[in-house]
């Protein structure tokens, strides 16, 4: 633990995210339900809310994190209050947790990273995130197998047949893989070239995802409003029987401020 | 500046997933980008993200479905016990059993038919019919239908 400067003993300060300033959001709660407000300091605007640090401490911090309904709750809330102020202009989201001990380390972190931040501001301002994802239809039929009867002369037995099919039935899985995977990328590419900044992430695990078909294309893509139109357009030239493709968004852009600023005075946390 | 939010675009295609949790927005694109994206910067509250369990939760619900990560190129998924949550560890750890089951099956078939092959010209029909309805009554079900995760 560094130094501990609370504004009221054992409360914490829970960072949202940093704009460059304008109207903040009304009525904004985060985490705990707590009211979020703006904290201004040398033409940046960080959104904090308190946190008692007897439940967003270190310690308890390291057991909550591996409750998946607790991260659930705080991933959701933490997304709320970056959604809003997204939809009110640019916005840096900060990952999720990170907590001060007192609002004169957030006037801190303001002016050290001064720089940094009105950089990835400046480049995410007026753009918004979109996510694409693909899935391989699942009711996608199988490459007609070749009748397994006319490739041996001399009569095939009902094991030789069957094992014939089994792997014709494999060969074709992995065709239709292949073929998805390349769509994928195409489709990838052609997102691409309508925004200013795309990229990957891993696929999601059907039990992520909602959906039991498999994701082959899980991509983010920042583009400027003048190019939504075009961008979407993409989507239904690749829509077919073999892939569906799904569209999320407006995000705010977590994926293109994807930094680490490090851990400034007091390094550390990698 | 113009907020560019006021532009209805998009939204024509945008087709939600069948199946919705709790609330509108899917916590896995949501848990994606609260945990991976973002900045990050060195709070006063040290929780490295990294040491503690959390990651390997992340990765186990971020992680790519075992057919999409191997065909995309991705082999990192291997190994290390799903945590938290009874229901999930279970069908986690059947999910993993029934690949591990299928991979042997085909090694085994792809075995079989290549004795068999060599053998086949000279042992003749009765051995493979056999072998045909053993092996029908182990797979004792098709491929693809694989049950969803419910």
């Amino acid at each position: 633990m560094s130094e501990n400067h609370t504004d009221a003993p054992g409360q914490g300060v829970y960072l949202y995210a940093v704009t460059p300033g304008g109207e903040p959001p009304r009525d904004l709660r985060g985490v705990l339900d707590g009211p979020v407000r703006p904290l201004s300091h040398g033409g940046l605007v960080a959104h904090v809310s308190d946190v008692p640090l007897d439940r967003f401490g270190e310690e308890p911090l390291r057991r909550s994190l591996e409750d998946l309904d607790w991260v659930e709750g705080v991933a959701r809330a933490h997304h709320r209050v970056v959604e809003a102020l997204a939809a009110a202009g640019p916005t840096a989201p900060v990952r999720l947790v990170t907590v001060y001990t007192g609002e004169e380390q957030v006037r801190d972190l303001l002016d050290r990273r001064h720089d940094d931040f009105a950089e990835i501001l400046s480049r995410v301002a007026g753009r918004r995130e979109w996510g694409v994802k693909a899935y391989l239809r699942r009711q996608t039929p199988q490459p007609a197998p070749v009748p397994p009867a006319t490739t041996t002369a001399g009569g095939d037995s009902p094991g030789m047949a069957y094992l014939r099919r089994k792997k014709e039935n494999l060969r074709g899985r992995e065709d239709l893989w292949r073929a998805a995977a390349e769509r994928a990328e195409d489709l990838h590419a052609e997102l691409g070239r309508f925004a200013v900044a795309s990229l990957r992430h891993r696929p999601q695990d059907p039990q992520l995802s909602g959906r039991s078909e498999a994701m082959v294309l899980n991509g983010a893509y920042l583009v400027d409003p003048a190019r939504e139109e075009e961008f979407a357009a993409v989507l239904g030239g690749f829509r077919d029987r073999f892939l569906d493709v799904e569209l999320t968004g407006p995000w705010a852009p977590y994926s293109f401020t994807s930094v680490d600023l490090g851990a400034g005075r007091a390094g550390g946390v990698r | 500046m113009t907020d560019p939010r006021s532009r209805p675009v998009l939204r024509e295609s945008y087709a939600p997933p069948p199946v919705m949790g709790r609330e509108s927005t899917n916590l896995g694109d949501i848990l994606e980008r609260v945990l991976d994206r973002g900045i990050v910067i060195a709070g006063d509250i040290r929780v490295n993200l990294l040491e503690i369990e959390l990651l390997t939760i992340k990765l186990r619900l971020v992680i790519a479905s075992v057919d999409t990560a191997r065909e995309i190129g991705i082999d990192w998924w291997e190994r290390d016990p799903w945590l938290s949550g009874k229901d999930r560890e279970l069908v986690e750890e059947n999910r993993r059993l029934r690949e591990r089951l299928n991979a042997v099956e085909e090694r085994l078939l792809a075995w079989e038919e290549r004795t068999e092959l060599e053998a086949g010209e000279r042992a003749g029909e009765r051995r493979g019919d056999r072998q045909a309805e053993a092996r029908d009554r182990r797979l004792g079900r098709s491929p693809g239908t694989e049950p969803g995760h419910e």
